[in-house]
């Protein structure tokens, strides 16, 4: 291995990057412009249909969740019931926005909270009070608000436009490129240098994580400043675990890239597996309350980790050593879809 | 082929196959160091693929290559130059950029001033690669397969698509390279291009190897001294006999003859009207059309 040519290969798609105008300004405009999209369209709340919460109830059959709420809520359609084993866990979704309000069946009077940032909640909480036709107050005690730092929806939402981006950049910005690469015959012109494959995989790598830190960084000062986020836990984790995600999504582009000279089918698999990605690892919305084969599968993806890992360092404040799953997870994936894309890389099929 | 010295590049018993067809058929031979080797043959007669198979660029499905005698290791894509016939150049850089990069990839490479020089690209070094022109864009290629001072370089097609000047400035640089003593693979379907260039040409039809030597004693070979073209109506009425060898092609009769005074009695005898006739002397296309019935880009 020479670095010396890792470092040609690493210099020339830099250039080709930086200089490709319209892909660089499109790189930062795009996640730029979803960020501002959606805090104005929003205002901080999220688009899906009411998510409550119970706790102490022993089911999520419907039925059986019904007989949980007062009986004049049982009929509302609009209203998906989630089961929680405690009232930490419920909590802790009501302020990330994954559900809109917490109820706890032991009453009447039943207990409930909601998140004040959050106006569905407001809204559900005005629902649920004014289709009582009993006595409200003996029905319903709101308890107090939570008393931890609310997260607004758009600190939420923000570090999955990140991720994101992140993910089409590393999958289109590998895999797209260099099968584009290998169509037109730039491959086959490397081949026949002493460049090896693993120096050249290693060179696209490198490349790719120096511009998503470049892009990262940008786009996270530029709304940093205009949103005002506030960011709990310590930048040296985030960072390492944006470097472990970038990572495990540039290796997978590199499976993408290793093989192929048809740009349609690179760009039909790469949307079979960005799109799923990008609802499944809860991007735009939480998939709380899906099935439970729904969100087995987001578990494969790297995006899933690494949203909410860095969603636990940005909104919670969590450290690393409390990221373990997430941090191996990420590096298991890393090193699964390297080796693959590397036994699997051709220059020239 | 029998040569003295030791091939530079050997190859024997080579099949490449792409499903049910054929494309290189069994094919070996030798070339010897310090000259010019072309490849002379029709679109899809098997140049590329075997001349890919002999840059280790492609695997055959059978056979085996030499190089040195040995085969052929790491060190080899060290001390080989490939000009492919067509490949793409890295975006959004310059020509000068281009060579820089190439130039990090090899142990021992090029003076990038002295390459520049060579190729005549002074002019360009600052351009990018996709505003250059076609013969611009050839004189690249050609410097990115001499950056590391190759001992034996591939040129495939070199000058396809290139306008009479741009052919004759990429044939003087390839002449530049050969007084190096430097040893040359060349495939074409120019008969004028394997007959300014090579010292040794082989003939390759169908995957097979069907003739081989100098261009000169190819043609002594297998010609009959001068070419008479006719139009194909003029000579309608003619076939071959003791005076002529009679080639008729969709667009012109050929007439190889080996007197030709008695051989324009023959035709004014015949009545044929020879105010369309025109004579030469025969070439490495003569060569493949007797030996294969065809034009060379029919």
């Amino acid at each position: 291995m020479r670095f010396r040519r890792i470092w040609a290969m690493f210099t020339a798609r830099n250039r080709e990057f930086f200089r490709d105008r319209a892909t660089f300004g499109w790189n930062f405009l795009f996640p730029f412009l979803l960020v501002v999209g959606f805090a104005i369209i929003f205002s901080g709340d999220s688009p899906q249909e009411f998510k409550v919460g119970l706790f102490s109830c022993p089911t999520q059959d419907p039925a059986a969740a019904a007989a949980c709420v007062p009986p004049e809520l049982a009929g509302i359609q609009q209203i998906q019931y989630i089961h929680f084993d405690h009232l930490e866990q419920g909590l802790e979704r009501l302020k990330h926005h994954k559900i809109d309000l917490l109820l706890h069946k032991e009453g009447p009077p039943f207990r409930y909270w909601i998140n004040e940032t959050a106006p569905k909640g407001q809204t559900l909480e005005l629902v649920l009070v004014g289709s009582l036709t009993d006595d409200g107050p003996r029905l319903l005690s709101r308890q107090e608000a939570l008393n931890v730092r609310q997260v607004r929806y758009i600190d939420w939402l923000f570090p999955g436009i990140i991720g994101m981006n992140m993910m089409f950049s590393a999958l289109y910005g590998v895999g797209f490129v260099v099968v584009r690469y290998r169509k037109n015959g730039v491959l086959k012109r490397l081949q026949a240098t002493p460049l090896t494959p693993f120096e050249y995989l290693s060179a696209q790598m490198l490349s790719r994580l120096f511009v998503l830190a470049f892009s990262i960084t940008v786009l996270w000062i530029g709304c940093h400043f205009i949103f005002d986020f506030t960011m709990e836990g310590s930048y040296f984790d985030l960072v390492i675990v944006f470097l472990l995600g970038s990572l495990s999504l540039i290796a997978l582009g590199l499976i993408i890239a290793a093989r192929g000279t048809s740009e349609e089918f690179a760009n039909g698999v790469l949307n079979f597996i960005t799109w799923p990605m990008m609802f499944l690892s809860e991007v735009w919305f939480s998939i709380e309350g899906a099935p439970d084969w729904v969100r087995g599968i987001a578990q494969i993806f790297p995006l899933t980790h690494l949203l909410r890992a860095v969603r636990q360092i940005v909104n919670d404040g969590a450290r690393l050593a409390d990221l373990g799953l997430e941090v191996a997870v990420l590096a298991l994936l890393t090193l699964l879809f390297l080796a693959t894309g590397a036994a699997l890389f051709s220059w020239n099929k | 082929m029998k040569t003295t010295t030791a091939p530079i590049l050997e190859c024997r018993g080579i099949i490449q196959r792409y499903g049910r067809l054929t494309a290189v058929d069994d094919l070996s031979l030798a070339v010897p160091p310090g000259i010019c080797f072309g490849l002379l043959g029709p679109n899809g007669a098997g140049k590329t693929t075997l001349i890919e198979i002999l840059e280790d660029i492609i695997r055959p499905t059978a056979g085996e290559v030499f190089y040195l005698g040995k085969p052929r290791t790491s060190l080899f894509r060290q001390q080989i130059g490939i000009m492919f016939q067509q490949t793409a150049l890295l975006a959004f850089m310059t020509v000068q950029e281009t060579l820089a990069t190439f130039h990090k990839l090899f142990d021992k490479a090029y003076d990038l001033e002295e390459l520049i020089r060579l190729c005549h690209l002074d002019d360009i070094r600052k351009q990018l690669n996709d505003k250059i022109s076609g013969g611009q864009r050839q004189r690249l290629l050609l410097a990115l397969a001499l950056i590391n001072q190759p001992e034996l370089l591939f040129l495939d097609e070199p000058s396809t698509g290139l306008d009479p000047q741009a052919r004759r400035n990429l044939w003087d640089i390839v002449h530049q390279v050969r007084s190096q003593g430097k040893t040359i693979i060349l495939t074409t379907h120019y008969m004028d291009e394997a007959q300014h260039l090579c010292d040794i040409v082989s003939i390759m039809d169908h995957g097979r190897i069907i003739a081989t030597g100098s261009p000169q004693q190819l043609i002594a070979r297998h010609t009959r001294g001068i070419n008479i073209t006719l139009p194909p109506d003029a000579a309608e009425a003619i076939t071959s006999n003791a005076i002529f060898q009679v080639n008729r092609l969709a667009d012109r009769v050929v007439l190889q003859v080996t007197d030709l005074n008695r051989a324009i009695q023959a035709l004014l005898e015949a009545s044929v009207d020879l105010t369309h006739m025109s004579v030469q002397s025969p070439t490495l296309e003569t060569v493949f059309l007797n030996l294969t019935g065809r034009k060379l880009r029919e």
